[in-house]
């Protein structure tokens, strides 16, 4: 039992950093721009996919750095020339473009690499054991995914709070007038706010691609909880986001591990009655449960609070 | 004195005009759905009309929501497969019960099941409108979807549930076993659910509702809540929804999780908006699209999504009112006569834009096709994906297309000013 509470533990804490790595990029452009971006669950996925082929052309280490930075020059490309244009027509119209370009972005993927999963493998250097818990060997990989997830949101949380820029970006935010008058590009902040929130997901799907299963229909899997993390958390909240990420990935990692049903606590129904929503009930494990909690997290979080756990106003 | 006589009579002529011209529209399309499966009888124009029936009412009922209250969701289809199970079980249960209800009633009962989670789940969904709740409404279409596959006996697991709609009770003589008879079915309720929407918009709710949509607050100060508005919308386009998701189980016989997932959702939204949410007849023109587009391009191309990805962003950037949007701009110009100095820029544009689209094509299909090497049939000509020489053709289109495209679209968008300009002074712009 404290086993598995405690490679739960590990392996929830390490999901929820990475839901974290990609909130945090998705609500730095929506508190922003006050775009919701679509399309970031398919940046991650591009990360994955560039991560992978250039691990084949030229090695982990330099993809790393390169697949991140190609996919926030796709980013800053998506900004100026289709979201730019699109503001004038609302947020709901750039909401629709940037659900178009995901669904492009998924339909490009499989063309170019298929719709099977790829072998995009660990890096031999990190391809040990870190160190054995309960006669569990828990991989190195693991280890360095965290400490980059923790590495990137301490980096992120500096800059926005502590320095020169991070004052010019939330300044833009609230009023993009004045910082305009005062000499800054705002179009140009705001570009490459996004195109920094978009190589964010780049780089959560190269690092996350070893471990995942990199395929094209990995955005499409995860983007809706990366929505349900950001509702939960309250929109347009850093803290929210960390606290629902945590949450989130904790929840779903332990129900994924336990495999109790109603039947197994309290004895099976009585088989004479025949099948029954009564007996789907009853019989389901929590494992098998496990990826609706995070859409019945966010149905509670509505009725109970709907701005979100951190959240400050009612959109 | 006089002035004001004359317009007020000009005024009134053209209300009578506009209300033969009205009712003859609904007219011709009643007309039109009776008669054109007796021109085209084969079975597999039956069947595509059929498909676009279930598709017009379900993006129609989709409209309430996105055109008529604002309000942007992405689990459409959970009403829509709702419907569809719910008509499924009350079709088996006609059956096993052996009670007098003929299939023709069966829709409605497909609409109670996209009403009654409508009802349920409505109040909370609909308390933020916006982005909020386009999220909120994704997320409520995973769970339904997932859950689906949880509740066995509700939703028959991966395989869903299976109906016979010919066991049900006969009416007028019709055993609905051939595809006609199951067209005109649709066609009834395709009728009835349409005007049944239009009148809608025309009731106070439908006026409050696009009120809801263009300024809640204000809405607030004159004593609505922008909530229940919402609340009222989100309930008739479930009820709409579950309808077209009944028609779709009596089509298919079947309901399984496909019809409630994110892909059918999607389709929806597709759908709404390539063909306009300004405009009643809009959504009309999408489904007819869309789901042609759907039908043809499968045939032609393993990717055809991918095509309507592309389409769907296009309409986004340069024409958010949709087709019937891009129709309706022409009406000025066309009552005051000036169209005709726009043509012929039209008619300039047209080849750069052909061109620019053929080397699109060219080059997703050379991607598509690299690895097979099955060459590509464009107008005739043969490319092979996998010689240099198709990829210079490709670019060449491409590029050059688009140059010379931007050049011609400028000259549209000046001819056009000139034309509107002088619309306008002659009184037949807004």
């Amino acid at each position: 039992m404290l086993e598995l509470v405690v490679i739960s533990t590990l392996n929830g804490v390490l999901f929820g950093m990475l839901l974290f790595l990609l909130s945090s990029g998705l609500t730095v452009i929506f508190s922003m721009m006050g775009v919701l971006n679509f399309a970031h669950a398919s940046f991650y996925m591009l990360g994955a996919f560039f991560g992978f082929q250039l691990t084949k052309w030229i090695g982990f280490w330099p993809a790393l750095v390169l697949a991140p930075l190609l996919v926030g020059v796709m980013g800053m490309t998506v900004e100026r020339y289709g979201l730019r244009n699109t503001h004038k027509h609302g947020h709901v119209a750039e909401l629709l473009l940037t659900f178009g370009l995901a669904f492009a972005i998924e339909e490009i993927v499989s063309m170019i690499w298929g719709k099977s999963p790829l072998d995009y493998r660990v890096p031999a250097l990190l391809d040990f054991p870190a160190f054995t818990i309960f006669s569990t060997n828990y991989p190195a990989y693991k280890i360095f995914m965290l400490a980059v997830s923790v590495i990137i949101f301490v980096a992120l949380l500096i800059v926005l709070k502590r320095t020169r820029v991070g004052l010019i970006v939330q300044a833009a935010l609230t009023h993009p007038h004045m910082v305009g008058h005062l000499g800054h590009n705002v179009g140009r902040v705001f570009m490459v706010v996004f195109g920094v929130g978009s190589a964010l997901a780049g780089l959560a799907g190269v690092i996350a691609g070893p471990a995942l299963v990199t395929q094209s229909d990995m955005a499409a899997a995860l983007g809706p909880i990366l929505f349900v993390v950001i509702v939960f958390g309250g929109l347009g909240s850093l803290p929210g986001a960390f606290i629902a990420s945590l949450v989130i990935g904790l929840v779903q990692t332990f129900a994924v591990a336990l495999n109790g049903s109603l039947a197994s606590a309290f004895g099976p129904l009585d088989p004479s009655a025949g099948p029954s929503v009564l007996t789907d009930i009853w019989d389901v494990t929590i494992a098998q449960v496990a990826p609706i909690v995070p859409y019945v997290l966010l149905v509670i979080i509505l009725i109970v609070r709907p701005m979100g756990l951190m959240g400050t106003r009612e959109s | 004195m006089t002035t004001a006589a004359t317009s007020t009579s000009k005024v009134a002529t053209d209300l009578a005009g506009g209300s033969l011209r009205f009712y003859g529209v609904w007219l011709l399309g009643i007309i039109a759905l009776i008669v054109l499966p007796m021109i085209f009888s084969s079975g597999g124009s039956l069947t595509s009309f059929s498909l676009i029936g279930i598709a017009i009412v379900f993006a129609l009922s989709y409209n309430i929501l996105l055109g008529q209250t604002g309000l942007l969701s992405f689990g459409h289809a959970v009403h829509y497969g709702l419907g569809g199970f719910a008509a499924c079980h009350m079709m088996n249960a006609v059956v096993s019960h052996g009670w007098p209800i003929p299939l023709p009633f069966i829709p409605l009962f497909g609409g109670l099941g996209g009403l009654v989670f409508a009802v349920i789940i409505g109040w909370v969904m609909t308390k933020r409108a916006g982005t909020v709740f386009a999220m909120i409404s994704l997320g409520i279409g995973e769970l339904v979807a997932s859950s689906s596959l949880i509740l066995r006996s509700v939703f028959g697991g991966e395989s869903g549930i299976t109906t016979d709609r010919t066991a049900l009770p006969k009416m007028f003589g019709w055993s609905f076993g051939p595809q006609l008879q199951v067209y005109y079915l649709i066609a009834f309720w395709l009728v009835l659910s349409a005007i049944a929407m239009y009148a809608l918009t025309r009731t106070p709710l439908g006026r409050i509702s696009n009120a809801v949509r263009d300024n809640p607050e204000r809405v607030q100060f004159i004593g609505y809540d922008p909530h229940v508005v919402r609340y009222l919308a989100f309930c008739f386009a479930g009820f709409f929804a579950g309808v077209a998701g009944g028609l779709a189980a009596i089509n298919f016989e079947i309901a399984n999780a496909a019809y409630l997932g994110a892909i059918q959702s999607g389709l929806v939204l597709f759908s709404t908006f390539i063909g306009g949410t300004a405009y009643f007849f809009g959504p009309i023109l999408g489904a007819i699209l869309v789901t042609y587009l759907q039908l043809g391009l499968t045939n032609l191309t393993s990717v055809w999504q991918l095509y309507f990805g592309i389409i769907f962003i296009g309409i986004v950037m340069f024409s958010p009112g949709g087709i019937a949007g891009l129709l309706m701009m022409h009406r000025p110009l066309i009552r005051a006569g000036t169209l005709w100095t726009v043509i012929p820029s039209y008619l300039v544009a047209i080849v750069p834009t052909v061109a620019l689209a053929c080397g699109v094509i060219l080059t997703i299909e050379t991607v598509a096709r690299f690895s097979g090497g099955d060459p590509i049939n464009l107008f005739g000509i043969a490319f092979k994906p996998t010689s240099p020489a198709t990829w210079m053709v490709a670019a060449v289109l491409v590029i050059g297309g688009a140059f010379v495209a931007r050049l011609t679209w400028r000259r549209i968008a000046d001819a056009w000013d000139k034309a509107a300009t002088i619309a306008r002074d002659r009184g037949y712009l807004a």
